[in-house]
Parts: C-alpha cells; structure tokens; sequence
C-alpha cells in the first residue's frame, strides 16, 4: 500500500470520527397520499412541503424510536378513484401511518381501505361525515365542519348583528358538508338564508354567483369553497362592486387565497382552526422557517402536516413500538402539548371519534395578511 | 332588470374571450382543414409565457409582455405550423386531430411539471372599478374585455376584406388550388392565418387570466367551449364563430342565474345538441357541398 492511500485511509476515517453517529436500524414507511394535481394542488403542496420538513428535522434529530422516517408521495390528482388506488398502494408498500389526503370526497372512498388494513390515518378533511362513520382508524388533524361554524355564527349573531345571510358553496362533499353545518346553525340563531348559491370545483366564472348573492340583499356573504375557486370568487365580487360584508371559514383567509386575490381579500372575515398569523410561538417559529426553507407563506394545511409528522413521532415514541394498532388506540382520547413535544405547536386533543380540539382564531385580513382579531377557546 | 343587464353585458364579456378562440379554429379549418383540439391550451400558454418573464427573467409587465407575443407567433403559429402541421397535412384531418389532441397534454403536463400544478395570480390589466350602467354595475374589465375582443375581430375581418394579403387569404381558404394556379403565395398565406390564430389566443389569454387566474388545466374548458361555440356559429364562418362565443356566454350566464348553476356545464352541450340537430351547419354557417 502505498503512503497516499494509507494517509486517504487515514484522514477518511479522521473525518468520519467527527460525524454524528447515526445508523438506522429500519426504516419506519410513511405514506403521503395527498393531492400534488388536479384542484386540490395547492392544499397539497402546502401539506407536501411541510410535512417534509418535520421528517427532516424528525431524522435530523434521531428518527423515532432510532428507525429513520421514509416518506412517500402519492398524488391523489384530487380523484377519489385514484386516491382510493394510492391508499391502496401505499398500504401494499407498507405504510405504518398514511398522511392525506385532504379533499372529503376523496377520504371518503379511501379511509375504507385503510380502515380494512387497520392502517390508522391522519386526514386534513373537514367535512362532519369523516368523523361519524365510526372508524377507529380515522383521526383529523383540523376542526370538522360541525364544529368551525357553531363558532362563525355565534361570532355572526353576537358581533356582527346579522340578520340574513347568503351563502356561497362548492357542490362537493366539503362544500355540502360545510354548508349543511353552516346553514343548520344560522337556523338555530334565526338567521334567514337570502340565497344559497352552489357552484362546481375548478368552476371559473362566477359573474353568475356573485349577481344573484348580491341581489339577495342579504347583510352578509358567506363563502365556504376551496382555494382558487375562492379567490375567484373574491375578485368577482370585487369587480361586480358588492357591498355586503364576506365571511368565511378557514380556506377563505387562506394565505393562497390572499396571494390569488389580491386586494379583493382584504376586508374579508372569519374563523380559522389555524394561521401562520397566530401569536402563538410555535406556529410563528414554524412558519418562518417552512418561508425560510420554501420562499413563500405557509398556509393551514402546512400547519395540519407538520402538526401530524409530529404526532407520529409522539405517539409512536410513547407506545415505544412501531404498531398500526397501538397507535390508533393511543390516539384516541390523548392530548398532546408543545412541553410534551415541541413540534406539537399548540395542545391538541383527539376524542374518541378522531375529532380535533384545540383553541382557534377569529381573523380578518388586512393588507393581504391575515390578522388575528380572537382566539377562540377549545370547545 | 338591472340584474338581467349585468349578466348579459358579463356574458358578452366572457362570450368574447369564448370567440377569440372559436376564431382560431374557424381559421385554421378554412386555410388548412386543421382542427387545431389543442386550442384551449394555446391560450392557457401565453399567460404562463407572461408570468415566467417577470418572475423568472426579473421583466417589467409590458416587456415580458411584448416578448410572451413574440414566442407565442413563434410556437403557437410557426413552430405548430412546420413542425405538427405541415408533415400530417398530406396525410388528412385524423393525425392532425389525433396530434393536436397529444400536443395539448403535452403542453398542459409540461407547464404543469415546469411552473406547478397551482393556480398563479396574474396582474389585472384594467381597473376594478364599476360604472352605473343603466342601474346595474357593470365591471370596467369586462367592457374592456368585451371592446379588445370586438375590436380585435373587427380589424380581422377589415384586414380580410380590404387588404390585398387578406383576399389572398380568403382565395386561399375558399380554394388553395385555384388560388394557387392564380398567383397567390397560398404557402405563406396559411403561415399568415396560423401567426393570426397564435396572435388571438395571445390576446385571449391576457384578457382572461387575470380574472380566471393562470392555470395549466385552463385550457380543458375553454378549448371545449370554444369548439363548441365554433360548431354551433357555423365552422366556416368568422362571423359565425362571433356569434357562437357571445351566444354561449350569454347563455351560460344566464342559465346560471335563472335556471340552476348546477347545470350550467351542460348548457352548451345542450346547445350543440338543438343547433346540429335543426341547423347542422350552424347558425352564420354555408352548407358544404360533399366531393365524392
């Protein structure tokens, strides 16, 4: 051997001495199934995104249980068909937790799969159904429709003094859920429905809808659809010159509906199970560092997956075995707080349906930023 | 009645942006029998071509502008002409279809894979304030749209029939052979109807994204509708193509408003159906004659 190769040898093995020693003794498979195209592109970005960052800084710091975290997209398209084949598939790869996706229809179809593998799975979707339907492998990771719009309407009634309303809503399992929840509230709290105008998904013209909302005379306008459809909306309502004051839920304050629309979102109101914006530190440190790493804001749904990577981490840290059953049967009735674990953000609960329940914030945005006007107590 | 004014007037503004693009295809059938099914995403690119100069390129608006019409003649009409068009051509309308139809999910999943599957704002071009028209608000971007759009056709059919290039084109379209035997350039007269049909996709997707936003999956719709629209104005008409866009416009708006926003994507179909079935060449269209 000669003296450079002994002195390689030796200086690789000088460097390798200073290297942290991690060596993986399994992989722990998480499945990512989520909407990367279609309509759903932007929720699922967001939630992509984010979710890579916690199982990065989740290895980073020792992976769980000292088996590294392997994540795998799988794009739903925002199909329900294809999501229910990408449950389906990512089960067969051997997923331990399935992440997504996000639109209710599409969890509709495939949360069977998953329930009929026992694979428990850590949704984004709203719509109330998701939760009654009695699987114990379901739990969310942002509020049900059912108990968002209990808080909008109260916030309606007793601040806002409305009387009428007219609503605006996608015709797909989100968007009748939310309605349903919404306008059942508004006639408990006597609020007559002007006009209840149902558009599609990826719908791009809304000259129609905004006419007949504006010609309701209602005191206010309620929007409850997805992102770009929303910002649609929002210009629409800009360009025709309507008056009457726009609330929503969640996705109408959306940061990419705020990037989408322009100066038409300011001015527009409502309740958020969780901003970017909100003073509470863990969230402010998250999203500067998912702008940092990713160049723009994070929205909602970011904040529903790094919460979510993280819970995995948690729960499957206390079991102290990485077990599908153990899990979902830790989950229920647990609460999580950020001195529990950090990446946490916010304590959280999970009943025993897999519902979610943590405090949340009333917003109005301002400028092109969502400002948080209240936060609202857990229910 | 206010009401009813504002939805026509809104129709008419989106039924323009529907008629640019039935324009291109009534055009592109009269020079060359092209039936160009990747239309809609003709006029999905131009927009993205604006967004990747001023985001990527660090352009002002009007030079990322003026550079997106450059390429959009250069790819949408020279480079579809020469590199789809002219090698299928000899071979009849099946490939051309059967191409167009490829090269429109190429051009929507490379636009998808290289920009994002998101939706991108895009800067309005006129004010968002309204006018008091007649009791109803009525946008000043849509009369703008609605006045670009009329305007551009007009000085289409001007530049056909006054100048001596656009007789050329329309003895081109009605018989290339005559024509030819005559003296007309026919090749460079069908290079000049595919640089028209690049220039009016270019204005159409302007005028429409910033109020649809910039999408890679725009075109599915709008290349439908205006297929649509150019079948039931009459496929071998300009004035007919016109009237189908601002008639589907019209209509889709005011379906949605009186009848049920739930069935307003069948609207069209439906008018295809009536119009084939009572008038199949269309209601501004000629009656071809079949060469057995």
């Amino acid at each position: 051997m000669t003296k450079t190769a002994i002195a390689s040898i030796a200086i690789a093995m000088a460097i390798s001495a200073g290297l942290p020693n991690i060596s993986w003794a399994d992989t722990i498979k998480i499945a990512n199934v989520i909407e990367l195209s279609g309509a759903g592109a932007t929720v699922g970005s967001n939630w992509r995104d984010a979710l890579k960052l916690a199982f990065e800084e989740i290895n980073a710091a020792g992976g769980i249980l000292g088996e590294k975290v392997e994540v795998t997209d799988y794009d739903t398209q925002t199909d329900p068909t294809t999501s229910r084949a990408m449950v389906q598939k990512a089960i067969d790869d051997g997923a331990y937790v399935i992440m997504g996706p996000i639109y209710s229809g599409s969890v509709k179809v495939n949360m069977m799969v998953a329930q009929q593998n026992g694979v428990p799975q850590l949704t984004g979707a709203e719509a109330p159904f998701i939760t009654d339907m009695g699987n114990p492998y379901i739990f969310r990771t942002s509020f049900g429709a059912q108990q968002s719009m209990p808080k909008l309407v109260k916030y309606l009634t007793e601040e806002m003094k409305v009387k009428s309303v007219a609503v605006a809503w996608v015709n797909d399992d989100f968007g009748k859920g939310g309605r349903d929840s919404f306008v059942a509230e508004l006639e408990k709290s006597g609020i007559a429905v002007n006009a209840d105008v149902s558009s599609e998904v990826g719908q791009a013209d809304f000259a129609a809808d905004v006419i007949k909302l504006k010609s309701s005379n209602a005191d206010a306008i309620f929007a409850y659809l997805h992102e770009e459809e929303s910002a649609r909306l929002l210009k629409e309502i800009r360009k025709q010159g309507v008056a009457q004051p726009v609330f929503g839920e969640t996705t109408l304050m959306n940061q990419k509906v705020v990037d989408l629309a322009g100066d038409a979102v300011n001015g527009v109101r409502g309740h958020v199970g969780l901003s970017a914006n909100a003073p509470i530190p863990g969230i402010e440190e998250f999203a500067k560092k998912f702008e940092a790493k990713y160049n723009y804001k994070p929205d909602h749904n970011a904040i529903k997956a790094y919460m979510g990577a993280y819970v995995v981490k948690y729960v499957t840290t206390k079991n102290g075995k990485v077990d599908r059953q153990a899990f979902a049967d830790a989950l229920h009735g647990m609460t999580i707080t950020p001195a529990d674990e950090p990446g946490i953000l916010m304590e959280t609960s999970w009943d025993d349906k897999g519902e979610v329940n943590r405090e949340s914030f009333l917003v109005e945005v301002k400028d092109g930023k969502q400002t948080v006007v209240t936060t609202l107590p857990k229910l | 009645m206010d009401t009813f004014f504002q939805l026509f007037v809104s129709g008419l503004a989106t039924g323009s942006i529907y008629a640019l693009a039935a324009i291109g295809f009534t055009l592109l059938w009269q020079a060359s029998q092209t039936i160009n099914f990747a239309q809609g995403e003709f006029i999905m690119l131009p927009a993205f071509l604006v967004l990747a100069g001023t985001q990527f390129l660090g352009l002002s608006f009007p030079v990322a502008m003026a550079i997106a019409l450059v390429l959009s003649l250069l790819l949408l009409g020279l480079g579809f002409k020469r590199i789809i068009i002219d090698p299928l051509l000899p071979h009849g309308v099946l490939p051309i279809v059967i191409a167009t139809i490829a090269l429109g999910i190429l051009m929507k999943e490379s636009v998808k894979q290289f920009y994002t599957a998101e939706a991108q704002p895009f800067p309005a071009l006129f004010s968002d304030r309204t006018l008091n028209v007649l009791g109803a608000a009525i946008s000043v971007q849509d009369i703008a749209v609605l006045l670009i759009a009329l305007g551009a056709v007009a000085l289409l059919q001007l530049f056909l029939n006054r100048t001596k290039i656009g007789r050329c084109m329309q003895a081109t379209a009605q018989n290339p052979n005559v024509a030819e035997i005559l003296g007309v350039p026919v090749r460079r007269m069908i290079l000049y109807t595919f640089l028209i049909n690049g220039t009016l996709a270019f204005l159409a997707s302007i005028l429409i994204s910033p109020i649809y936003l910039a999408k890679f999956s725009n075109g599915e719709t709008l290349g439908l509708i205006a297929f649509i629209a150019a079948i039931v104005g009459g496929f071998n008409q300009i004035r007919g193509a016109l009237a189908g866009g601002l008639l589907i416009g019209v209509i889709d708006n005011l379906s949605a408003a009186y009848v049920s926003a739930s069935y307003r994507s069948a609207v069209p179909l439906i008018l295809l159906i009536i119009i084939i079935l009572v008038r199949p060449q269309g209601l501004l269209g000629k009656a071809e004659g079949r060469t057995v």
